[in-house]
């Protein structure tokens, strides 16, 4: 019985069946396909490509191998400098969180800096690391450290006071406490910014790679571009691109699914 | 009192060993805090520092609001039509981890090199976290609240008005600053590719034409302070009374 | 004007709910709907108040078959009902947006005036204590004067002592009105102290098993003989000893 119950979810009604519920999704991009193959028809002198001519260009790369090495490297740049950030910045967020002074001293700079795009720091990392994958990674790391730090930070002060109280009653010594309260507690809030974190690096990695390497998604763009105003290629990585992010996003979403984790979210209602 | 000393005593910590680290390590390119002082007041007097705040602001500006003046109800509508936010939803994900900088080359074609290119890439950096926000802010209202305006007897439109908008508005909030955050960001980035002003360009023009490094680093900091500003200032809004019940104190 | 509920039975699923449960409510009668916790008892307010379809059955108020929720009946949920947006003015005056700005300024100052809510109409809920948000909600329900009032375990949320207080609260204030009152509770005493009548539901599926008369004058004396026959009659069809 679907009961438009204006938004009201009442409890024996929408029960969409199966079918219906993989039909919406399919016909949006269906829809969005349709709609990008018109205006490419209608418009026959552009440089766009209609989304045949990007399928096309995806078998190609799958073909040359290209598109295996690129993702590789676009893929091995985020995880190094990603992991790097991880753990350096869980460390020094539970640091944080749970010294006031610490945070009182450094928080101020900490929001100074986040503002400022991990893309500015391009002429230093060239500078430091020369045009190369350090660069790209180092680029990476910065763009992930920060929000990293202040997620732990942040989940450390959430926890509740009774947990804390509990492990000090039970004569745990720091080390323990951190081990067995502190980082179980940390871990949903953690989880859900280790996501966002993943994707604002992704993000970042392939516009590092449009600047300062010569492989990957990101030189992908650029270099079809520039090479020859191959456009269906990067419209083709940018599908790629697209696609990775969400695989990553669903692979980390699936971590929020264990039970270690799972018990943070409360229900809303 | 402690909460303004601290910060500042480690700040000064931090760039006297700055200080010496460039001393030490008898680099020419890369500057002291001094030298960036010093470049930063030089910018300011030479008027140019000025333009090019202004034009990034102003470019930023215009992606950002567009994106919320379409987000937003985008967004409230897919929220209060499941349906549409199943057809719809796929090919958010989709594209929103796409880099706005690998949109460029399309930007260009589109775009040419003008203000467009790097407006068109901050709407749409700015665009799908405001839609997301809005969406999962609708969805996420307590059915009481529901409930109780169909008890007082209110027409759809009514419920929109009444209940919806104002129950969603703290979620938009927080949407609003979180895509501001990433509008900033791919500002600098658009600004370092596609035209000839504003500070992304400042850092890349520094460094390209003549290594001033200590120019890059004025630079940075200046993104650094404005945008920080910008982020206390759209925070501030979360304190108003119609909106401060959704967040925690 | 009366309440009268037929044969109503729900099933979700599979699993049945609410068995044939049938009870008719005078006109400004105050009846509470008595049993335990997950019995289904919120389930069938629910369908009285017209928010979910039932099974099987119907309830008919005035002749007039129940479709979905009405202006007429206002619900009251728990204090989380309050709109957190909007003063304690702006949540009284929520429903009367029909009426002209005199008639609605005046029926606010009077409601504010009635739950004791005076000195708190610029108020925000998150500013209010637990039983002043409950007083806000039911002056809300009362502002468009309904002909009757569903409240679903309403003090729930609330210690013991502030539950007392407003149990005297709302008889002084349905005293005052006088509107068919629909009470849904868990607590005994509760129901014995305020209802003129307590239907007494049984376990899942739930049907009505008992339906006591209380005919005890208010203001009720809580150690009066007739209350505490009338309570023990109550804890005996529930089955419960009279040690803990």
């Amino acid at each position: 019985m679907v009961a438009r119950f204006y938004g009201l979810h009442v409890l024996n009604c929408a029960r969409l069946s199966e079918t219906s519920g993989k039909f919406l999704p399919l016909a949006g991009i269906a829809l969005f396909l349709a709609v990008w193959q018109v205006g490419v028809a209608l418009h026959p002198h552009s440089l766009v490509p209609g989304p045949l001519a990007v399928a096309r260009a995806i078998g190609e790369l799958a073909v040359s191998g290209l598109l295996f090495r690129y993702v590789v490297a676009s893929l091995f740049r985020v995880t190094w400098g990603y992991l790097t950030a991880l753990l350096l910045a869980v460390p020094c967020g539970i640091a944080l969180g749970l010294s006031r002074r610490g945070e009182e001293a450094i928080n101020p700079m900490l929001q100074l800096l986040r503002p400022i795009s991990p893309l500015a720091w391009i002429p230093i990392a060239i500078l430091w690391f020369g045009v190369g994958d350090v660069a790209a990674m180092f680029l990476i790391f910065l763009a992930s450290f920060l929000p990293l730090t202040l997620t732990a930070m942040n989940a450390v002060h959430n926890i509740e006071g009774v947990h804390l109280a509990a492990g000090a009653n039970f004569g745990l010594t720091s080390r323990q406490l951190v081990r067995s309260v502190i980082v179980p507690a940390i871990l949903p809030q953690l989880i859900v910014g280790m996501r966002i974190t993943l994707g604002i690096a992704w993000l970042v990695v392939v516009a590092a790679e449009m600047i300062a390497v010569s492989s990957g998604l990101g030189f992908l763009i650029i270099d079809a571009r520039n090479a020859g105003n191959r456009y269906d290629l990067v419209v083709a990585g940018m599908v790629l691109i697209g696609a990775i992010g969400v695989l990553l996003d669903l692979m980390l979403r699936r971590l929020e699914k264990l039970d270690v984790v799972r018990w943070g979210w409360v229900e809303a209602r | 009192m402690r909460k303004i000393v601290l910060p500042l005593v480690t700040a000064a910590v931090l760039l006297v060993a700055w200080h010496y680290a460039v001393r030490l390590s008898g680099t020419k390119i890369f500057p002291s805090p001094v030298a960036v002082a010093k470049a930063t007041v030089a910018l300011a007097e030479k008027s140019l520092l000025w333009r090019y705040i202004g034009d990034s602001l102003m470019r930023v500006a215009a992606g950002y609001l567009l994106a919320v003046i379409l987000g937003v109800p985008a967004g409230i509508l897919l929220g209060w039509y499941p349906p549409l936010a199943r057809a719809f939803n796929p090919l958010i994900q989709m594209m929103r981890p796409i880099s706005p900088l690998a949109w460029m080359p399309l930007a260009v074609i589109w775009f040419g090199v003008s203000n467009l290119a790097p407006i068109f890439l901050i709407f749409l950096a700015s665009f799908f976290p405001v839609v997301v926000a809005a969406m999962n802010g609708v969805r996420d209202v307590p059915p009481v609240f529901l409930q109780a305006g169909r008890n007082f007897g209110l027409t759809p439109r009514q419920q929109m008005t009444r209940i919806v908008f104002p129950a969603v508005l703290p979620r938009i909030l927080v949407g609003l600053r979180i895509a501001f955050g990433v509008a900033w960001l791919v500002l600098v980035a658009a600004e370092m590719i596609a035209v000839d002003s504003g500070l992304g360009y400042l850092i890349i023009d520094a460094r390209n034409a003549g290594k001033r490094y200590d120019l890059v680093v004025a630079g940075m900091l200046l993104i650094g302070v404005i945008g920080l500003l910008l982020d206390i200032a759209i925070r501030r809004t979360e304190r108003f009374n119609s909106v401060r019940w959704g967040f925690k104190e | 004007m009366t309440v009268a509920i037929r044969n109503l039975t729900m099933r979700f699923g599979e699993m049945p709910v609410l068995e044939d449960i049938s009870l008719d409510v005078r006109d400004g009668e105050f009846v509470c709907i008595l049993g335990p916790s997950g019995c289904g008892k919120s389930t069938l307010l629910n369908i009285v108040g017209g928010f979910v379809k039932p099974s099987a059955g119907e309830v008919v108020i005035d002749e007039e078959r129940v479709t979905g929720p009405d202006p007429r009946r206002i619900f009251v949920f728990q204090e989380r009902g309050v709109f957190p947006w909007l003063t304690v003015e702006g949540n009284i005056g929520f429903g009367l947006f029909r009426l002209a700005e005199e008639e609605k300024r005046n029926r606010i100052a009077y409601y504010v005036q009635l739950v004791g809510l005076r000195g708190f109409e610029h108020a925000y809920p998150r500013e209010l204590s637990g039983g002043m948000k409950q007083r806000l909600e039911v002056a809300r329900a009362l502002a468009v004067n309904p002909d009757v009032l569903y409240l679903d375990e309403p003090f729930g949320a609330l210690d013991s002592i502030t539950r007392l207080q407003m149990r005297r609260e709302l008889l002084r204030i349905w005293q005052t009105e006088r509107k068919t009152v629909l009470f849904v509770t868990h607590d005994i005493e509760e129901s014995v102290q305020l209802a003129d009548r307590v239907v007494v539901m049984s376990q899942r599926p739930a049907h009505i098993q008992r339906i006591v008369d209380i005919d005890i004058e208010h203001p009720r004396d809580l150690s009066s003989p007739r209350y505490i026959e009338l309570r023990d009659s109550i804890f005996a069809e529930i089955g419960l000893a009279h040690q803990v």
